[in-house]
């Protein structure tokens, strides 16, 4: 791993970033908050991690990917369209009537593997994809982001029981764990506690990162990659609305589109964060 | 002859194994389900989810997305009351190929009383798009059902009993969409779904003894309907009567009852449970018990005809 690439990343996941906040600003709703915390581990799996084809989005043996949090879409296009899925010009019609860029992800855009939007259904299919995967004696591996909010939900636990008695060694899952959900922070609405020790209990391989650095994300990722038996965790722990400073470590902007004014300082503040970047060293 | 429409499931799985792509899953009702004939023949093939419809129901539609023809069985009241959710997003707005197949649907669960007893399936199913929806009356057309579907892209729900039931369509084919005529009267039609074809048979041959000549129609498939048989026998008879193991809201009755609001004038009465819950008691006397019987449906012809 070069610094370059390193870099390379880091500008993906601001590209992302600002394509997201274009995205929100321009349909005047989406989830601003959700779709920064996860740009990094975004821009990661498509740009050094999964295994897939652009151009051939259903190609058998590509690894899967299932935003389960599907109402991080803006993100998830965004770096979809960067990966060449579909054209960067559809962007702008998120959430418009007649497009196939719905307000939540589904198999109808190319290079999206599962509908979603119905908190941690996604995460439960993955487990499906990952059995199949099992099934055919296939070497791909099935990757899911799911939310921290959305664990919440009583499928997500029993989707977890179910792939560690399965032994899906082939399912690698991140939690973005931006401690944010949409009425305030996950703890003042129901306490997650310690994820990493309730998903160890549930008999899966749990690793805790900064769900930001990307050499973390990267270390993580790989390091999940190991057949041994047992589901992966990562848990990423994240600012939500990174990366825009009004949007951080709030639930205001969990499901609400910037104002102009505020619009246009988001993509300032993230246009002088991609000169930061630039300007970093180099080998 | 009285056979299990739950072992016709399970047989019919088993005959479908020898298909790589078939996967079947159960949430630790396989004894009771049957699935557990295709688990021992394909056990590489067949998962108990364990105690979890909704992650049933989750898993079913990420295989489906990999490939597989994928049958997910619970009992009725369960898979569809417990999994709704899931079932719609990512089944039905999906549109992916599983195969919903619920046994224990209906009164004639028995003695496990109103918990168990689901009425509302068909009601909750025929609501969601890309859906369709078949309660087949007996054992050979459940077996010839479950092989029809298994290769009919996209998904499917299956109401079946947990009762056994008489044999009668042995030499019925199945189609989907297609109702069956099983006779021809001008009096009156009766129209019946799943394992009440027997009773409304029953019915028929009462009502012949009184002079009464009385069609029946048997409508597997509760979505798409035969709108087109429902309007022959409309201006048939005039008189129509339907007659099922569901709630009087939202299954066959009120099906029947939309074909007929939107083209053709005549009388529908409907024979159903009534905006009730069940109790325990034996499955057959509780269909007595609560209505559904070959006694009201005579009565109500006689009523229409005289």
């Amino acid at each position: 791993m070069t610094t370059d690439e390193i870099k390379e990343l880091k500008l993906k996941a601001n590209e992302i970033r600002t394509l997201s906040i274009k995205m929100i600003y321009n349909a005047q709703s989406g989830h601003p908050g959700g779709s920064l915390s996860s740009a990094d581990i975004l821009a990661t799996l498509y740009f050094k991690i999964m295994n897939v084809d652009p151009k051939n989005p259903e190609w058998e043996k590509r690894d899967r990917f299932v935003l389960s949090k599907g109402h991080a879409s803006a993100a998830y296009y965004a770096v979809l369209a960067m990966k060449g899925y579909f054209s960067m010009d559809e962007l702008c019609t998120f959430r418009k009537m007649g497009s196939r860029l719905q307000g939540h992800p589904t198999i109808h855009v190319p290079g999206v593997d599962m509908t979603t939007g119905s908190l941690g259904q996604g995460f439960s299919t993955a487990v499906g994809m990952a059995i199949a995967s099992k099934i055919d004696n296939a070497d791909y591996s099935v990757y899911t982001l799911i939310g921290d909010g959305e664990s919440e939900e009583g499928i997500v636990w029993e989707a977890a029981m179910s792939a560690a008695h399965n032994k899906l060694d082939n399912l690698i899952s991140i939690l973005d764990r931006n401690s944010y959900q949409l009425d305030g922070s996950t703890e003042s609405i129901i306490s997650l506690g310690n994820m990493e020790d309730k998903f160890r209990a549930f008999n899966w391989d749990v690793i805790t990162i900064d769900g930001h650095d990307i050499l973390q994300i990267i270390y993580a990722l790989e390091k999940a990659k190991k057949r041994n038996g047992k589901p992966k965790m990562i848990i990423a722990n994240t600012v939500k609305g990174k990366g825009v400073s009004f949007m951080e470590n709030t639930h205001e902007f969990h499901g609400k589109a910037p104002n102009k004014e505020q619009y246009e300082k988001a993509i300032k503040e993230l246009e002088q964060e991609r000169e930061r970047i630039l300007k970093e060293g180099s080998l | 002859m009285m056979e299990s429409q739950r072992i016709a499931y399970g047989e019919a799985i088993s005959e479908l194994g020898t298909d790589k792509r078939i996967v079947v899953l159960d949430a630790d009702l396989s004894s009771s389900t049957h699935t557990i004939m295709f688990s021992k023949k394909y056990p590489e093939r067949f998962f108990n989810m364990g105690i979890q419809e909704q992650n049933e129901v989750g898993v079913a539609a990420g295989l489906a997305r990999s490939g597989k023809i994928v049958f997910a069985s619970s009992f009725a009241v369960f898979i569809v009351g417990r999994a709704y959710d899931v079932i719609r997003q990512s089944i039905a707005y999906t549109g992916l190929n599983v195969k919903i197949v619920a046994t224990h649907a209906g009164l004639t669960v028995g003695e496990d009383g109103a918990t168990h007893q689901m009425l509302e399936d068909i009601g909750i199913m025929s609501g969601l798009p890309n859906f369709r929806v078949i309660a087949p009356a007996d054992a050979p057309e459940t077996k010839r059902v479950i092989k029809k579907i298994a290769y009919s892209d996209g998904p499917f729900y299956v109401r079946l009993s947990r009762e056994k039931v008489p044999t009668l369509l042995s030499d019925y084919d199945f189609e989907i969409g297609k109702g069956i005529v099983i006779n021809e009267g001008e009096d009156v039609t009766i129209i019946s779904t799943g394992i009440t074809l027997s009773i409304s048979i029953d019915a028929m041959n009462q009502l012949k003894e009184k002079g009464i000549y009385a069609s029946v129609i048997h409508m597997p498939t509760l979505k798409p309907i035969d709108r087109d048989l429902i309007i022959k026998f409309a201006r048939k008879t005039k008189k129509l009567i339907t007659v099922e193991e569901h709630s009087i809201y939202n299954g066959l009755g009120s099906r029947v009852a939309e074909v007929l609001a939107e083209s053709e004038q005549a009388s529908l009465r409907r024979v159903a449970v009534m905006d009730k819950f069940g109790e325990s008691g034996p499955g057959w006397a509780l269909l007595e018990k609560y209505g559904v019987n070959s006694k009201r449906i005579v009565e109500i012809s006689e009523e229409m005809v005289r």
